[in-house]
């Protein structure tokens, strides 16, 4: 990108940094800071994320037999409830958003901060409240609805803490929908000059396109699981058959949201891979339009196919038949991205740092996620795949090969901009590889699983089935020794990693055109764009990025 | 309010995101409410005649009292962002001060109607009776009643609280009073919704 | 049955059309798959950044002819075999969901966390359902609590049980043998445990198996005695004054109602009609009738709905 930027500082002339700007608790708590919120963010939902994990661990080892032998019934529903929802409103939704896109947008788009930094701030609070809540139903007896909270299950039957796990989800909803506005009114309003559109990195398109969907369908649920608290507190049928009300109208609303909340959590991840793909291919994104109109696309057509989760919940064979085909067309847009990705590589210059290898094993996941999506659209296969294990496959390989890979590998490109710091190349490669391996072992024999007809949600088992449950669980104690090691290099690079240079992966965002870790109020000067985004050429030579790359080796080493 | 916050260039830019942030959240309230009347719907096509039935026992002339009162708050805010574009600005505390009284004339008819249902056991799940060939579907319209009519009063009171406080703060602020003025249109058309949804079902 | 893919053969006609589409595409999608990750390792090896690779010429620039060409063409090709692909898919789903006019009705009631099975000899099971190879079975079921599924892996089928209404499952089982009946839509603490095994017999083992039971009234028979113990015959019945609607020839056929519109006199219409009187009421009669909600079980139900449907029967069809 051509720009009349900050001059690149030398690493000796270490300027102001936004984490020097105070190291009081109140300066972090109280901060209005884009950068800082987005830490406070990152730690918070990194926390979840192995709290939701335990849960997920528990669930395996109780699986490796087919006896109920672990946990008794009740509690592996309240474990698998308790990571469903963890995962999914407290990790997935706001992972990349609140802490990636948080940090970054600003930075891209060459603004200061967003445009409401206290309501920002207010978002975080929110998460917080949020997570007080449900964590405190989860630990005060728990849930067992599953995280879909399906009535009358919910609503008549479960004699569980549904109404404080409800509303803790209802309050991080709201965070969602501020953290949402905000981007939405930042990319509108403060690009640098000469930031047009179609100037914009991909990952803004993205982020952009799940905060419309943030804003858009998040009040659905609200409302959607008041009324439902609304029936269990005052009996009044809305949803349940006995009092009159419709069971199928619940599963309506809730995926109304709960689809496009799929694409909230998938559509950063693919914002991520463009920008890190491009880098290390040092190519220019292939298709630059075409990627952008597929988000919107996936952004907009994600909002319509809600009832292919409900093919064999008795609504019509005709509404079945337009929620499939309307999933079909869902689908072409995801595979022109993959078919884009791979394109950019072709005739690069490929660099293999651990932000690739994530990126890579995130166009091969997200890909078998989404070709295994086209047996769930289809109809008839579907009646025989639903509610089996290959959804569970399906989904793990979009949302833990997809969206938890490409956070990973975000946090690792953009690691030395947020602190300044070099991890160990070596060993961030090495968890690469483990959690891929450890990914596909655990979650592909439930494919098989699945074709084979175990139910999911199965605390018992038929025997037949524990073969592939064993091989699954062995699978995931390797993901879970992979999912470990980042936050251990990573929190040692803090003390012990190089100083970072700006730019150390030569990459062309304007993010790389501030120091590492950024001032404050990020540009010394607001920079101004003079061309489009990813100025990247194969024939560059690769002596700098090649020196950079041997100064991340050479701290790996050290560490 | 008149300073410009650091992430902004100039005054224009912050004068736009105010309004675009609005809007934006507006679209979110739209969907929020959008989930009520949905729900709304489906249960009508389930029980036509009770709907009818119990829509007959709101109180329909508190509820024209009350659009005609919201109708003339959205016309007095509109004059006060006129007022404000003018400079004029007592004149602008002065219709942003009658435009909160308007609100709080609706709250009070609306609390009396409230204890009217009260009286005449319309409020569900506490001691709710009706007549029994329409009690289910009746109870169901009055959940409904009560959802939607309480989250507009919420947002009504909202709208109270933000009208004031422009009006102690920033009635200077053209802008400050325009954002203000949408939010308060905004809880005026859900209301132009729900009047005939609630009160004319059975009355056209 | 092999360990690492512990599946059953098809065990209906259906169930193998859907294992020839699961074929075709898992044929198609693995081809696809393979021919991507081939491509990612190729680009990978060979324009590593150190290599002396040609790359000259790539086809970065967006406004680029061929660029244009190679996205429509693996915009529309994809667009194609998707489309392919929900038609058949669509297909095979009607043919799911369009029972035989001959199948032979079974009743099912789910609760939790067990399958209650009625046959229409009377016949009463739990977590087993007994059926001869060959003959089409058309299960009408409901649930009495929360959603339940019914799932038969072998028959490559499923279909949600939702309490307040009736769903219909088919097949056709075409090899006798016990197999795996699951509840796939979680419903409370032992949903795991909520499972049990169709057992398809040779035609005559099942006149065999079903004449070895306790000797019992039909389901239509226990109907027609709840329809006279309940007092439905006072009204319905054909020495009746009260002005109440026939129900003789009633099953399956549209009734016009007061309100204006019609419907089919389905089970749910029935259902409801005895549940909830005032809700559709047939044109040209009052609402006098009291609701029986409360008083007849689900199973209750099912039999009163069976009688009505033998009337129907012993007037012949429905034109």
């Amino acid at each position: 990108m051509n720009t009349i930027a900050a001059p690149l500082l030398p690493p000796s002339e270490r300027p102001d940094s936004y984490l020097s700007a105070g190291y009081s608790v109140r300066s972090w708590l109280l901060t209005h800071d884009h950068k800082r919120i987005a830490i406070l963010f990152a730690v918070s939902i990194t926390l979840l994320f192995f709290v939701g994990g335990t849960a997920a661990a528990l669930i395996r080892i109780e699986l490796i037999t087919p006896a109920g032998d672990l946990v008794s019934a009740e509690t592996y529903n309240k474990l698998f409830t308790m990571h469903g929802v963890i995962m999914v409103w407290f990790f997935l939704i706001p992972s990349i958003p609140a802490t990636l896109g948080n940090f970054l947008i600003p930075l891209m788009i060459g603004a200061r901060d967003l445009a409401f930094p206290r309501l920002n701030l207010l978002s975080w609070y929110l998460y917080l409240a949020g997570a007080v809540v449900t964590i405190g139903a989860l630990l005060a007896g728990g849930v067992d609805t599953g995280w879909t909270f399906y009535t009358p299950f919910s609503t008549l039957f479960s004699n569980t803490y549904v109404i404080a796990a409800v509303a803790g989800v209802f309050i991080v909803g709201f965070s969602s929908i501020l953290t949402g506005l905000n981007i939405i009114v930042t990319v509108h309003e403060l690009r640098a000059p000469g930031m047009t559109w179609f100037r914009l990195p991909l990952f803004v398109w993205a982020i952009y396109a799940t905060s419309v969907i943030l804003v858009l369908a998040t009040p659905v649920l609200a409302m959607t699981l008041s009324l439902m608290a609304f029936e269990r507190i005052f009996r009044i049928g809305i949803f349940d058959p006995q009092l009159g009300g419709d069971p199928l109208l619940f599963q309506h609303l809730f995926w109304f949201y709960s689809h496009p909340a799929v694409y909230i959590m998938v559509l950063p991840g693919m914002g991520v891979v463009s920008e890190i793909i491009t880098c290390f291919a040092r190519k220019r994104i292939f298709g630059y339009r075409m990627m952008a109109y597929a988000i919107l696309a996936i952004a907009v057509i994600g909002f319509l196919v809600w009832g292919h989760h409900m093919f064999v919940s008795g609504q019509s064979v005709y509404a079945g038949m337009v929620f499939s085909v309307l999933s079909y067309l869902v689908a072409i847009p995801s595979a022109i991205k993959v078919f884009n990705w791979t394109a950019t590589l072709y005739k690069g210059s490929i660099h293999f740092e651990a932000p690739m290898l994530y990126t890579l094993g995130f166009v091969g996941l997200f890909m078998l996620g989404g070709l295994t999506g086209l047996f769930l659209a289809a109809l008839a296969l579907d009646v025989h795949l639903t509610d089996t294990y290959f959804v569970i496959a399906h989904f793990h390989y979009i949302m833990v090969g997809g969206t938890v890979l490409a956070y990973l590998g975000g946090i690792h490109y953009w690691w030395p901009k947020i602190t300044g710091r070099l991890y160990s190349d070596a060993w961030a490669r090495f968890a690469a590889i483990l959690i891929f391996a450890g990914f596909n072992l655990t979650f592909f024999p439930q494919y098989l699983l699945g074709v084979a007809g175990m139910p999911r949600r199965y605390h018992e088992y038929a025997p037949e089935f524990q073969v592939l449950h064993v091989l699954s669980s062995a699978g995931a104690s390797v993901l879970a020794l992979g999912f470990l090691l980042p936050p251990v290099y990573l929190l040692w690079s803090l003390r012990r990693g190089e100083h970072a240079t700006a730019n150390p992966w030569n990459a062309s965002g304007l993010e790389w055109r501030t120091s590492s870790p950024p001032p404050q109020e990020n540009f010394k000067e607001i920079p101004v764009v003079t061309g489009p985004p990813y100025d990247y050429s194969p024939q560059e030579g690769d002596s700098m990025f090649g020196q950079e790359a041997r100064e991340l080796g050479a701290s790996a080493s050290r560490s | 309010m008149s300073g410009i916050a650091e992430q902004f260039e100039d005054v224009r830019q912050q004068e736009q995101s105010a309004h675009l942030g609005m809007w934006v959240f507006l679209a979110t309230e739209v969907l929020f409410f959008g989930v009520l009347f949905f729900v709304y719907s489906v249960m009508r096509a389930r029980y036509p005649a009770d709907f009818a039935a119990a829509s007959r026992h709101t109180d329909v002339a508190v509820g024209t009292i009350n659009t005609a009162i919201l109708l003339t708050s959205s016309f007095t805010v509109a004059l006060a962002v006129r007022a404000s574009q003018m400079q004029a600005v007592r004149l602008t505390r002065r219709w942003l001060w009658v435009t909160a009284a308007l609100g709080a004339v609706f709250l009070a008819l609306k609390g009396y109607e409230y204890y009217k249902d009260y009286s005449e056991h319309l409020i569900p799940a506490f001691r709710f009776s009706f007549e029994a060939a329409h009690a289910r579907g009746a109870e169901v319209f009055f959940a409904l009643y009560f959802a939607t009519t309480g989250l507009h009063a919420v947002h009504l009171c909202i709208g109270i609280a933000v009208v004031l406080l422009i009006a102690r703060n920033a009635a200077r602020n053209e802008h400050a009073v325009e954002v203000g003025g949408l939010y308060w249109h905004f809880v005026d058309i859900v209301w132009i919704f729900l009047y005939p949804l609630l009160y004319l079902v059975s009355r056209a | 049955m092999n360990a690492l893919f512990p599946w059953t053969p098809a065990a209906s006609p259906l169930a193998g059309k859907v294992d020839v589409l699961l074929g075709a595409l898992t044929a198609l999608t693995g081809g696809v798959a393979v021919t991507i990750i081939a491509l990612i390792i190729v680009f990978c090896l060979r324009y590593r950044h150190n290599t002396k690779a040609d790359r000259t010429r790539a086809p970065a620039d967006q406004r680029h002819r061929a660029t244009r060409r190679i996205e429509l063409a693996w915009t529309i090709i994809p667009l194609l075999l998707f489309l392919g692909v929900f038609v058949w898919a669509a297909d095979l789903y009607y043919q799911q969901h369009a029972p035989p006019p001959d199948a032979q009705q079974v009743f099912i009631v789910a609760k939790q966390w067990m399958w209650k099975v009625q046959h229409a000899d009377g016949r009463r099971e739990i977590d087993q359902l007994h059926v001869p190879r060959g003959y089409p079975i058309k299960l009408v079921m409901t649930s009495q609590d929360v959603i339940h599924s019914f799932f038969v892996p072998a028959f490559r089928t499923k279909q949600d049980v939702l309490p307040g209404r009736y769903t219909t499952l088919w097949f056709t089982a075409e090899r006798a043998g016990r197999f795996h009946l699951f509840c796939t839509e979680y419903c409370g603490t032992d949903h795991s445990r909520m499972t049990g095994d169709i057992v398809v017999m040779e035609p005559e083992e099942y006149t065999r198996w079903l004449a070895s039971g306790p000797a019992q009234q039909t389901l239509a028979a226990r109907g027609e005695q709840l329809f006279r113990t309940l007092g439905c015959s006072g009204c319905h019945g054909a020495s009746a004054t009260v002005h109440a609607p026939p129900l003789e020839s009633l099953y399956g056929r549209p009734v016009a109602l007061a309100s204006g519109g019609t419907v089919i006199a389905d089970e749910l219409y029935i259902r409801d009609s005895i549940l909830i009187p005032t809700k559709d009421v047939a044109a040209g009669y009052s609402p006098i009738m009291p609701s029986f909600a409360g008083q007849v079980s689900e199973e209750q139900i099912l039999e009163l709905i069976a009688y009505i449907e033998s009337l129907r029967d012993s007037q012949g069809s429905p034109p």
